[in-house]
């Protein structure tokens, strides 16, 4: 049985008294344990999709299932992690990374005696008390990927989490991100419009069409894990990043001639 | 030998010379905290003698007949007259009526004007609907409003409480309003993603990122609070610095009316001290981020 399932789901938005349809009629369904990336240019309806699955927006049709159970309209059902790190300012770095457990009514002593250790062994080390803004942007991330995963949900959502970072440190980040998905077992869903990004990281990559949103095609990604730089210059990755290139380019000529 | 010795003393010394002249160089290293500490230091001392300087002239000016004394009075007859009202007077009395009246005043209307502030944030309904009348209500002159009050409250603590209430609560209630609606989004996203419940998003992000914006109309509500019970004092009144000075007016006694403004403002200055250390209370952490 899958673990997350989304079956004839679809987004229509009204806006000046006209429809928009973000999200085509769309079937999805991930496997337990994987690391799924969905790439697409903007508008393709990548984040719409993902707040349904939080929880956070209404699908207008169809049903969202985990563990065959349907979610819809649920939120903190899966972990969630956008783009900005979304650290609170005014909290330390642990007490920030504990906020999911204490949501729940964990102690924060207990919450603490959980996150100390895992801070440590993730690279945030020394940095337990300090405040968000002492933190490199990478730190930021760490922590609130550390935040997500504590939220202790089998499923987390990535919307696109190392967008920000310069390419150095989201190489680093990606790498570490292995690690963590490693050791935690997550089922992951990983947005990008990053094409290596994608490809470096996951099991299956879904690839969204725009306007309207729809799932274009699922390309399975058999490179051998533990995976490393060398991976990025490997004959199959380069392979697949032709040939995921060629889908994207479709998409932006198409576009291009409707305009 | 003599002259051996000699020259090596010469020598010695001559090496000795040039060491203290190396010495002297200093390598520049670039402080800028003793920059700092220096301009610190000149402009406190620049600032004490601005003042030393205002007041002498105050004294002489009014000495030689360049202003009235009997307009201008002169800082050493109010500190005299002064010293006769706390000994012989109700100085002290008056004083602690009116700083008791304005520090009430001032803490029920930051609360409940932070309270209504925040509240908005629940429904936006219920925000847009009161929306006008906050602004209405801001615009009304509320002092004008003072003999109203004092018939209503009566002429007793209670009327001044009030009237440095209504100063105030309106102005932070608009001022927790503004940080309403700056609050991040995202970060309610966040919360809501993580399965908080609305209480819990509003304690936990709302509040927290509010709290600059009223913090920051508190330095302003302690100076209106003052004025609302001094105008409290003035219409009917049985004590404090406001009736003292108004008092001190009917019988043309200028000293003494200098002396209630010089009262009033030591207790502005010593109440907006007050609020830079609840600034400090209230934003720890904040202000780390900065």
């Amino acid at each position: 049985m899958s673990k997350l399932e989304f079956v004839n789901g679809s987004k229509i938005f009204k806006k000046n008294g006209q429809e928009t349809v973000a999200l085509e009629k769309t079937n999805l369904s991930i496997e337990e344990g994987k690391f799924v990336s969905i790439i697409g240019p903007s508008g393709c309806g990548k984040s719409t999709l993902f707040n349904m699955i939080a929880g956070l927006l209404q699908p207008t049709t169809g049903q969202i299932l985990l563990d065959g159970k349907n979610i819809v309209g649920k939120s903190g059902q899966v972990g969630y992690m956008l783009q900005k790190d979304l650290l609170l300012p005014w909290r330390t770095i642990v007490s920030n990374i504990i906020l999911g457990m204490e949501l729940r009514g964990v102690p924060k002593k207990e919450a603490e005696g959980r996150a100390l250790p895992l801070m440590k062994k993730y690279g945030l080390g020394g940095f337990e008390y300090h405040y968000p803004n002492e933190l490199s942007g990478g730190m930021r991330q760490r922590a609130a990927l550390l935040r997500t995963l504590l939220y202790d949900q089998d499923v987390i959502l990535l919307d696109e989490p190392f967008g920000a970072l310069d390419a150095q440190t989201r190489l680093m980040m990606q790498t570490w991100l292995l690690q963590i998905w490693g050791d935690f077992k997550k089922t992951v869903l990983f947005v990008t419009h990053d094409i290596d990004e994608a490809i470096y990281l996951s099991d299956e990559i879904y690839v969204l069409s725009p306007r309207p949103g729809r799932l274009k095609e699922i390309v399975p990604v058999h490179l051998p894990r533990p995976r490393d730089e060398n991976t990025l210059s490997s004959d199959e990755f380069v392979h697949l990043k032709q040939k995921l290139l060629g889908m994207l380019k479709e998409d932006q000529e198409r576009l291009q001639k409707v305009e | 030998m003599r002259g051996e010795t000699e020259n090596v003393v010469v020598q010695k010394h001559a090496t000795f010379e040039k060491n203290k002249a190396i010495q002297k160089e200093d390598p520049f290293i670039e402080d800028e905290e003793l920059k700092e500490r220096r301009t610190n230091r000149l402009s406190v001392l620049g600032r004490v003698m601005v003042g030393v300087l205002l007041v002498v002239a105050w004294e002489l000016f009014t000495r030689i007949g360049i202003l009235d004394s009997y307009y201008w009075s002169s800082p050493t007859t109010i500190v005299q007259t002064g010293i006769t009202s706390i000994t012989e007077g109700t100085l002290i009395q008056d004083l602690f009526y009116t700083s008791g009246a304005t520090v009430l005043g001032f803490i029920l209307g930051t609360f409940i004007g932070s309270l209504l502030g925040l509240s908005f944030w629940w429904s936006d309904l219920y925000s847009n609907i009161a929306e006008p009348y906050i602004v209405a209500f801001n615009a009304i002159p509320k002092l004008a409003l003072a003999p109203v009050l004092v018939i209503m409250f009566g002429i007793g603590f209670s009327s001044k409480v009030v009237l440095a209430f209504l100063m105030t609560v309106i102005v932070t209630a608009v001022a927790a309003h503004s940080g309403v609606k700056s609050v991040d989004k995202d970060l309610e996203k966040m919360l809501f993603s993580l399965g908080a419940k609305r209480k819990q998003v509003f304690s936990k992000v709302v509040v927290p990122s509010a709290m600059p914006w009223i913090v920051s109309s508190l330095k302003i509500n302690i100076a209106l609070a003052l004025a609302g019970t001094i105008v409290g004092e003035f219409i009917s009144s049985r004590y404090g610095i406001g009736r003292m000075i108004l008092y001190a007016g009917q019988i043309m006694d200028t000293d003494l009316v200098w002396l209630g403004v010089v009262v009033l403002s030591m207790l502005s200055i010593l109440m907006y001290l007050g609020t830079v250390w609840l600034e400090k209370l209230l934003l720890r952490g904040q202000v780390t981020q900065k």
